[in-house]
């Protein structure tokens, strides 16, 4: 069952992903991307992950597309543009490029297959079904939010200075009087 | 004296440990809040940099007592490190950031920008440097660097009428968001191969030979050296940096060039040194090639330019060829040298602008070297103090310029980089066809435009900016010995201590 809700939602996410790249219309992207984010959601949840599933869906697939839409219509792209790709060299380039990420992916793929990467994982060991216990002990927020609030404190509150310099600096660059 | 204990995982201890960065934000929040309501006319100006500056002020005087009360951490530095080099580095940028503010009062004015934000900006910029200059996690190395970066794109752009500012922030943001990707995904590589993001903990991790040599670790170091190398515009990742420099207002290429090169440069030597410093071998060569690379296309550069801004942001270019032979020597004296050095370049950098400041308008990118002829006839105090930032620049002997690089050079000797140090010596050399003209200009020959000298004015701020300069400069220049033993403490704190008690979970 596991397997097959795995597969499932893996196979959706890429050729979400697939046609949320090669769609010529900005808005028909953005639409396929929601598709890819909700199928990444479900993964998460397969995981044991349903606190980052739920935020998954609600701020990317929400608040995030939303903002994306907004600004398709808000510039008008919704019509199809002429294709990034011109030229040879762009076309070189970019095939060079994807061959080489396949290359890799492949020889990640043997790599993992061959039992490569144990000795190296093998030192930070995640014993199967502890994800699923701690949740149990402390709640699927509580295992989120005890590192963020106790351990990264620290970054938790530079990132929030980060917005805020974020939004004065947006402000300053694009108000049109200030 | 006994050091002052802080347990950094208590909230006291913390606050009391980040206390410089409270302060800044506190000071930040409070110009915002009062801006909103006071804005556009120039009074309100004048009040938000003053203010700024007392806030820049409050700051520096927080980190001086905490430096001299020899503030360390109880147990291992989780977050922010609580070292000699932390606080060294952040009264660097601090210096900086005050010159910086005092040249902007009177230029903003004068170029009629009148945006307050901008005080705002350089206060958050100059957290995320300080939090980058004593991070004790790459997690925090990443959020300073951004925060700075992003108040720093903002402030590149804030001159929003003209068109060269716009296009230097567009460049600047692009390139530097491309970077941060870089720099953030060698993170990520780093934490795959050492299971930790704490600088500490990845060198007690790297002690493990078997980790050293994994690929994994490598592609991580260069991808960290993509990232910083775009930061500090390191040659061949450099190319944003003049039209960048040349297009923002010139108080903001000053801090550019000081206090923001400064801190990519102080993240960069505490991740190479306290993290990584038992895995030389994984960035040693690629910090070589990119200083020599650094120090020969900058100068060589430099020297084909005519215009004064162009020319300086050139320099700057070449001058983080030097501060990477530094950091290719991976000892502690490297980081001692670095100090120094990054002391004596930020206010020799902020100086120079701040003439060029002084004697150009709208922008200073179209100021001529040759419009600098006779100069000194008229204004003998102004030539007088570039001349000794000229100099200072090139290395010469009696000013603390000269000290700098021969720190550097003694930091390269004594790490077998006999090369490096060769190569630094002649790119000095070469550095002296650009920085002498400027010189012989001003003093040996005859004036053609007198209206450059007659409009040449400093206001209060840009005149005490240029006079401190010159004479801490010259001060240092004979002088350095207090400077050079806080230099040597605080670098050789950047080693990780023998023994540390309480690692992470």
């Amino acid at each position: 069952m596991r397997e097959v809700v795995f597969w499932g939602f893996s196979g959706v996410a890429l050729a979400a992903a697939l046609l949320c790249v090669t769609r010529r219309s900005a808005v028909a992207s953005a639409l396929w991307l929601v598709l890819t984010l909700f199928s990444l959601a479900g993964l998460f949840v397969l995981l044991d992950a349903q606190f980052i599933a739920a935020i998954q869906v609600l701020v990317y697939a929400g608040a995030i597309m939303v903002l994306f839409l907004f600004v398709i219509m808000l510039l008008n792209l919704g019509r199809a543009g002429p294709s990034d790709m011109r030229g040879w060299l762009g076309r070189g380039v970019a095939a060079l490029l994807g061959v080489g990420l396949a290359v890799e992916l492949w020889v990640l793929v043997r790599i993992v297959r061959g039992g490569g990467f144990a000795a190296e994982t093998a030192a930070y060991p995640l014993p199967p079904g502890e994800l699923a216990r701690v949740q149990q002990a402390e709640g699927a927020v509580g295992m989120l939010a005890e590192p963020l609030f106790r351990q990264y404190l620290v970054p938790f509150e530079i990132t929030s200075v980060l917005l805020l310099a974020a939004i004065v600096g947006a402000v300053v660059l694009a108000k049109r009087k200030i | 004296m006994t050091p002052m204990l802080i347990d950094l995982s208590a909230p006291a201890g913390i606050t009391l440990a980040l206390l410089p960065e409270i302060v800044l934000t506190g000071w930040a929040l409070i110009l915002l809040l009062v801006i909103g309501w006071r804005h556009g006319d120039p009074d309100h100006h004048r009040w938000a940099g003053g203010f700024t500056l007392v806030g820049l002020l409050v700051a520096l005087g927080t980190v001086l007592w905490l430096w001299r009360a020899g503030a360390t951490p109880d147990g291992l530095p989780l977050m922010i490190a609580l070292d000699g080099f932390r606080w060294a580095t952040a009264a660097i940028f601090l210096i900086g950031g005050i010159a910086a503010v005092l040249l902007a009062q009177g230029y903003l004015g004068r170029e009629r920008i009148l945006v307050p934000e901008f005080y705002a900006l350089v206060l958050f910029a100059m957290v995320g440097m300080l939090l980058m200059g004593g991070a004790a996690d790459l997690i925090v190395v990443f959020l300073g660097l951004e925060l700075m970066s992003l108040s720093v794109y903002v402030l590149a752009g804030i001159k929003r009428r003209s068109p060269q500012s716009a296009e230097a922030a567009l460049k600047y943001f692009l390139l530097g968001a491309f970077a941060s990707g870089f720099l953030l995904y060698g993170i990520a590589l780093l934490y795959g191969a050492t299971g930790t993001t704490n600088l500490q903990a990845i060198a007690l991790q790297l002690a493990d030979s078997e980790i050293v040599g994994r690929p994994m670790l490598a592609l991580g170091a260069g991808m960290l050296l993509v990232g910083f190398g775009f930061k500090v515009s390191a040659v061949p990742f450099h190319m944003w940096a003049p039209d960048v420099y040349d297009g923002a207002p010139t108080p903001v290429t000053a801090y550019m060039a000081a206090a923001v090169k400064a801190a990519g440069f102080a993240a960069l030597v505490r991740v190479a040194l306290t993290a990584l410093g038992d895995a030389t071998a994984a960035w040693q060569t690629t910090v070589w090639w990119l200083a020599v690379l650094t120090m020969v296309v900058g100068n060589l550069v430099a020297l084909a330019q005519r215009r004064l801004k162009r020319m300086l942001a050139y320099s700057s270019i070449a001058h983080a060829g030097y501060l990477l032979v530094a950091v290719a020597a991976a000892t502690t004296q490297g980081g001692s040298a670095f100090l120094f050095y990054a002391f004596a370049y930020t206010l020799m950098t902020v100086g120079a602008f701040a003439v060029l400041a002084a004697v150009g308008r709208d922008g200073e990118s179209d100021l001529l070297i040759d419009d600098f002829n006779g100069l000194a006839e008229r204004r003998p105090w102004l030539s007088f103090a570039l001349a000794v930032f000229m100099l200072s620049l090139l290395g010469f002997p009696g000013t603390a310029g000269f000290i700098g690089k021969w720190l550097i050079l003694a930091a390269a000797v004594d790490a077998g980089q006999a090369t490096l140090a060769v190569m630094v010596v002649g790119a000095s050399v070469l550095s002296a066809g650009y920085y002498l003209p400027v010189i012989m200009a001003m003093y040996m020959k005859p004036s053609e435009r007198a209206e450059v000298a007659e409009g040449a004015r400093l206001a209060r701020g840009g005149r005490l900016v240029v006079a401190a300069a010159a004479v801490v400069l010259l001060l240092f220049g004979v002088w350095p010995n207090r400077a050079l033993d806080v230099a040597r403490d605080s670098g050789r704190q950047l080693a990780v201590p023998g023994v540390i008690i309480g690692l992470p979970r």
